[in-house]
Parts: C-alpha cells; sequence; structure tokens
C-alpha cells in the first residue's frame, strides 16, 4: 500500500484486526458483500467465520455487540449510514454507555460501532447527517472522527484495542477522495488526542472530518494573504483533549471552530464553552463558529447542499474576518 | 417428565426466596426507608424459578423492570440487593444502579432494565458469543407482553432465530403492559402465536404451575443447548401487586375479582399442596423453608441498613474502563 484512500486505510486495519484476534468478528448490514460503499470487501473470503451479515436491524446489532464484548469478543458492527444508527440509540444510551459505570467498573465493553456520516454526496435527508452530537452527549462512549488515511488506520486499531464503546465516524465524502502515503504499520495512538495539523500565529481553526480537509485547504488561501491560521484536527470528540485544544487558542487568542453539523446544539457551542471557561484571558476576539444553518437536514439538491454545507470558501472568509477583529 | 423430589425442593425454594425478598422490599418502600420505585415480582414466582432451575451460573439472563425475581431465582445475594436497594455502597452496583439496574455478572445475570425491551438484543449478543466460542452456554431474555410489541423485541427475535442462537425468549405475560390490559395493546392472545413468524418454535405454559414452567423452559433451554435455536416461551402469570410497590387490589384498571381469583392459583401454595400429596415433603418441612429464608431477609436488610453510604469519590468513577 503506497498510496492508500480512506478506504483502504479503513479496509486494511480491518484486515489486520480480524487476522491478529479470532475474537473480532464484524456485523453489519450487507457487509458479507463488502457493504454499500465497499469498506469490508474481500474480508468474508479471507475470515469466512468473522464476517457477519445481519438482518436490517440498528438495535439488534448493537445489542449483539454489547453481549458479544461483555463475554470476551472484540465485535466491530457497521452501521450502514450514520443517519440509520438512531434505531440503535436506545442500546448506545441506555446500555452501553452505562455498562461499565453501573457494574462499578466490574465489566466493560470493548466494542467498536463503524457508522459513515456526512454530506457532500448529494444523499438527502437520511444519507447525509451529523449525527455525532448526540452520542458525543454520551459519557462512557468514546465517538472518534478521523479526516486523514493515516489518523483512520491508527485510530481504528486504537479503537478496536480500546476496552469501551467507540463510535468510530467515517465521513463518506471522502472515503475515496482522500489519499495519502503509507508507510508500515499504524501509528500507536490511544482515543482522546486532537492534533496541531497546522501551526499558525494569528488563529486556530478547529474542525474533524471533511471540514477538517476543507480548514486545511482555507489555511493554505489564507497563508497567501499573510495569515497564519494553526489548525487542529479534533480527531476525538468525546473525550475531547481539552488541553490541545487550549493550548492552540492561547497560544494565537482566536478560535475558529468548523462543523457540517447544524449550529445550536452542536460541538461548536461546547468547545467554544470550554475556550471561555479556560482561556477568556488569552481570548483578542469573540470565539467564533462556522456551522451548517439550522435547518432539519442537509437537502438533497447539489446546490441547496453548498448552500448548507460550510466549505474552503466559507471557511477562509469566516478566518479572514476573525482575523481582522 | 418425572420431576424429582430434589427439583421441587429447588422450584420451592427458589420462590419462597422470591416471595419473601419482595414482601420485605415492599414493605421497605413504603416504609420509605429505601428510596424510589420498586416494581415486585409477587404473583409471578413460578416463572423465575421454573426457567432458572435448569440454567446454570454460566447461563445468562437478561432481566426487566421488574427485575429482582430474576436475580433472587438466579441465587443472588440478598445483601447485595437490599444494599443496593437501600443505595448503599456494599450493593450490587455501589448505590449506582438500584432496582432496576441490578446485575451479578458472576451469575450470568446481565441486569435488570428500566427499558422495556431493552434486555433481548443484549441477551443475543450473549447468545451469539456463547455459540461463537461454542462453549454450550443458553441465554435466556425475560420480557412481558408489553414489551412484545417494541422494536428491539423483533428485531432480537428475528436475529436470534435467522442465526440459530441458543436463546429463549421468555415471555412473562401477567395480562397488563403498566395499567393497560392486553386486549388493549395487542390483537392476539398468545405472545407465543408471534413464534411462527421469526421462524421458531412458539409454547404456551401455565406460568402459575412452576412445574409446567419447568418443564417447558426445559426442553426450550435443551433445544438451544443442542444448536437447534431458540424458543418464544409464554409463560401465562399474574402480577398480585400493583406495577409499583404492594397494593394490588381497589385498581382502577382491574377488578378485585380478578385479582382474587388469580390469587387462588398462587404457585407457592400449589407447589406445596403438591409435595405435600405425593408425600415428598411434610407441612413443616415447607414452613421451615419459609423461616429460613425469612432469616436471610432480616439479615440482609440489617446488613443493607447498616452499610455505609456510597463516598461522592465514585460518582465519577468507572464512566469508562479504567477510570
Amino acid at each position: 500500500m503506497a498510496v492508500a484512500t480512506v478506504i483502504e486505510a479503513i479496509r486494511s486495519t480491518l484486515d489486520e484486526a480480524l487476522e491478529a484476534d479470532e475474537r473480532a468478528f464484524i456485523l453489519g448490514e450487507d457487509v458479507e458483500a463488502g457493504g454499500v460503499f465497499r469498506v469490508t470487501e474481500g474480508l468474508k473470503a479471507k475470515h469466512p467465520a468473522q464476517v457477519l451479515d445481519t438482518p436490517l436491524a440498528e438495535s439488534s446489532i448493537i445489542g449483539v455487540a454489547i453481549g458479544a464484548a461483555h463475554y470476551g469478543l472484540r465485535p466491530i458492527a457497521e452501521i450502514q449510514f450514520a443517519d440509520f444508527i438512531h434505531a440503535g440509540f436506545d442500546q448506545l444510551c441506555s446500555e452501553a454507555s452505562r455498562w461499565c459505570y453501573r457494574t462499578k467498573g466490574d465489566s466493560w465493553l470493548p466494542m467498536v460501532v463503524r457508522a459513515p456520516w456526512g454530506g457532500g454526496v448529494h444523499g438527502g435527508q437520511h444519507h447525509s447527517q451529523s449525527i455525532e452530537a448526540f452520542y458525543a452527549h454520551l459519557p462512557g462512549i468514546k465517538v472518534v472522527a478521523p479526516a486523514f488515511p493515516a489518523d483512520y488506520r491508527s485510530l481504528l486499531k486504537a479503537a478496536i484495542a480500546d476496552p469501551n464503546p467507540v463510535l468510530f465516524l467515517e465521513h463518506k465524502r471522502t472515503y475515496r477522495l482522500i489519499k495519502q502515503e503509507m508507510i508500515g504499520a499504524p501509528a500507536e495512538t490511544v482515543l482522546g488526542r486532537a492534533r496541531v495539523t497546522r501551526q499558525g500565529r494569528d488563529l486556530t481553526i478547529l474542525a474533524y472530518g471533511l471540514m477538517l480537509i476543507e480548514s486545511l485547504a482555507a489555511a493554505e488561501t489564507l497563508a497567501a494573504e499573510g495569515i497564519d491560521c494553526s489548525v487542529v484536527d479534533l480527531l476525538t470528540l468525546q473525550p475531547l483533549d481539552v488541553e490541545t485544544i487550549l493550548e492552540s487558542v492561547r497560544t494565537t487568542g482566536k478560535a475558529l471552530i468548523v462543523h457540517e453539523d447544524t449550529l445550536t446544539g452542536g460541538l461548536g457551542g461546547e468547545i467554544a464553552a470550554l475556550i471561555a471557561e479556560h482561556a477568556f484571558e488569552f481570548l483578542d476576539a469573540p470565539v467564533r463558529r462556522l456551522a451548517a444553518p439550522d435547518i432539519p437536514a442537509m437537502p438533497y439538491h447539489h446546490a441547496m447542499e453548498a448552500f448548507f454545507m460550510p466549505d474552503r470558501d466559507k471557511i477562509a472568509k469566516a478566518a479572514r474576518d476573525l482575523a481582522a477583529y | 417428565m418425572d420431576i424429582s423430589k430434589e427439583t421441587l425442593f429447588d422450584l420451592h425454594h427458589r420462590m419462597v426466596r422470591i416471595r419473601i425478598f419482595e414482601e420485605e422490599a415492599g414493605k421497605l418502600m413504603e416504609s420509605a426507608k429505601i428510596p424510589g420505585a420498586l416494581h415486585l415480582y409477587v404473583g409471578e414466582e413460578a416463572v423465575a424459578a421454573g426457567v432458572m432451575c435448569n440454567l446454570s451460573d454460566q447461563d445468562q439472563i437478561t432481566s426487566t423492570h421488574r427485575g429482582h425475581g430474576h436475580l433472587v431465582a438466579k441465587g443472588g445475594d440478598f445483601k447485595k440487593m437490599y444494599a443496593e436497594l437501600y443505595g448503599r455502597s456494599t450493593g450490587y452496583c455501589g448505590g449506582k444502579g438500584g432496582s432496576m439496574h441490578i446485575s451479578d455478572m458472576d451469575l450470568g445475570m446481565l441486569g435488570a432494565n428500566g427499558i422495556v425491551a431493552g434486555g433481548p438484543p443484549i441477551a443475543m449478543g450473549a447468545a451469539f458469543a456463547n455459540k461463537y466460542k461454542g462453549n454450550g452456554n443458553v441465554a435466556v431474555a425475560f420480557f412481558g407482553d408489553g414489551a412484545s410489541n417494541e422494536g428491539a423485541f423483533h428485531e432480537a427475535a428475528n436475529m436470534a432465530a435467522t442465526w440459530k442462537l441458543p436463546l429463549v425468549l421468555c415471555c412473562e405475560n401477567n395480562g397488563y403492559g403498566e395499567f393497560t390490559p392486553q386486549a388493549n395493546h395487542q390483537a392476539i392472545k398468545d405472545v407465543a402465536d408471534r413464534a411462527v413468524g421469526y421462524g421458531m418454535p412458539g409454547v404456551v405454559c401455565d406460568g402459575m404451575d412452576a412445574v409446567a414452567v419447568y418443564e417447558a423452559a426445559h426442553e426450550a433451554v435443551a433445544r438451544a443447548r443442542r444448536g437447534e435455536g431458540p424458543t418464544l416461551l409464554e409463560c401465562k402469570t399474574y402480577r398480585f401487586f400493583d406495577h409499583v410497590g404492594i397494593r394490588g387490589i381497589g385498581l382502577s384498571y382491574r377488578s378485585d375479582d380478578e385479582v382474587m381469583e388469580w390469587k387462588k392459583r398462587d404457585a407457592i401454595q400449589a407447589i406445596e399442596k403438591r409435595m405435600i400429596e405425593v408425600g415428598v415433603a411434610t407441612a413443616e418441612e415447607l414452613a421451615a423453608v419459609h423461616d429460613r429464608v425469612k432469616i436471610e431477609a432480616a439479615e440482609a436488610i440489617a446488613f443493607g441498613e447498616a452499610s455505609p453510604w456510597p463516598d461522592e469519590s465514585t460518582l465519577l468513577k468507572d464512566v469508562y474502563n479504567n477510570d
């Protein structure tokens, strides 16, 4: 694997996980055939006992993962689209997130739920949405949303090794769009760490998933204009890497949080509050959020979709305004 | 099926433990010694006892909001149970769970559950792990007639049948989903009728007769252990007490006459009559079982009441593993 797409990075990591540990298995809708995005393509033939089609039943897919994880297996459940996961919300929220706490730490659930999320694919109301804020609101669950193939590899490996329930979000627009040179084994990492992807002096852009890619592109444009941005890839959304966020904002004095989820109740509010509480004295401008507008769902039509989603131009404009404050 | 003397005593003992645990717990709730709402299992003892007599500690169950009976029948420790109801640090969940979230992982009791039909998907997961590992264990999901209308139940039943998992879906049909009579919440009388739609056997048994439940569950558990897949086992039973707490009569949604008719079929009285009639026990021996359990309960209540409150430092612990 010289240059890998996001899909290839995920597939190779899954392959290695199944190979390394017979307790690991993949379950989900159509996963034997490779799934709708072909992420699991070829894995059934290679690991016949460890790749299992399920009925269309999200609540039970997650329920199986809970019971199997409790009894020592390492389930990796695929929810076909993140939009469908809400049918299993109860099992994640009411059961999985509370399992360890309720049992005083006597029992825990090493399980991963993978789900493709996000827009830019003309998927409309039930195939394009950002769901992370609902689940990042659940202490007891970890939520991961990488952007680059190498991070998909290292964080998926870490998620499978993690003894807690992990919701692993894969931005479907980036599946084949983003490629990266891959050499050797995935970097060893743990969940809960953000990374300063670009170091700058004037302001900090905080983002994840596709918006991280767009933020980096905006930062390049702004650099040519003499505006020097730091870009922080949040990587894990629950628990947030508060220290890395605050350290960057304390250095630049200005923060722009970007997400493709709608504004109100989105993660931007939480991050803005953290900054206000813990880095107020370092701020040279109000914290700025750039998010999708508060409408019920990302529309289907490509132009409407573009109105809805933040992108590199909107990010550059918001950053320019913030830099000039 | 010949029922041995040992099995009859076992069924009887499990039922008496449930009855006395619940009566005492109800009194503690009504005298405000313990906080929260208790959904008591009195009247339904034959179901938990009859099923659990077929299970080992390695077999797993998921329970319901009316869950004390399941844990007691699986061998639960009265001390840890009462301590949890008191919210003390010595309780099963250290005061974090309470009545509706008690679990004992060593006994394969994966949790009472405040979410109706929250259990079947998890029991199916345990059954999946059993099959995957080939360990011969069986999982049982308890749920009520009300839960049989929840999507999670249908999903679990379909998936378990598709995968031929070692699972028993045990419906405790007590005729009411909370306060709503069965006829007002589903158009069928036998929940077991639904089994055909999942491709598994559906069996109806008398849930007021511990031996009948024992025999029906014996076959369902054996079938699961043989690798032939799940069974939907429906036990017709009745809640002597109210949905919450003790008062079982004078209620708007069911008649006192109905309650009295069901109480005539009290499963503990029935098995005692049978044991005396067939000559395996004397009235004195059976009374002695009650006396021993009463002492067990009294000691456990004293333990719970005397146990320390949880320390505030535990509030933030165990959100994640290794916290």
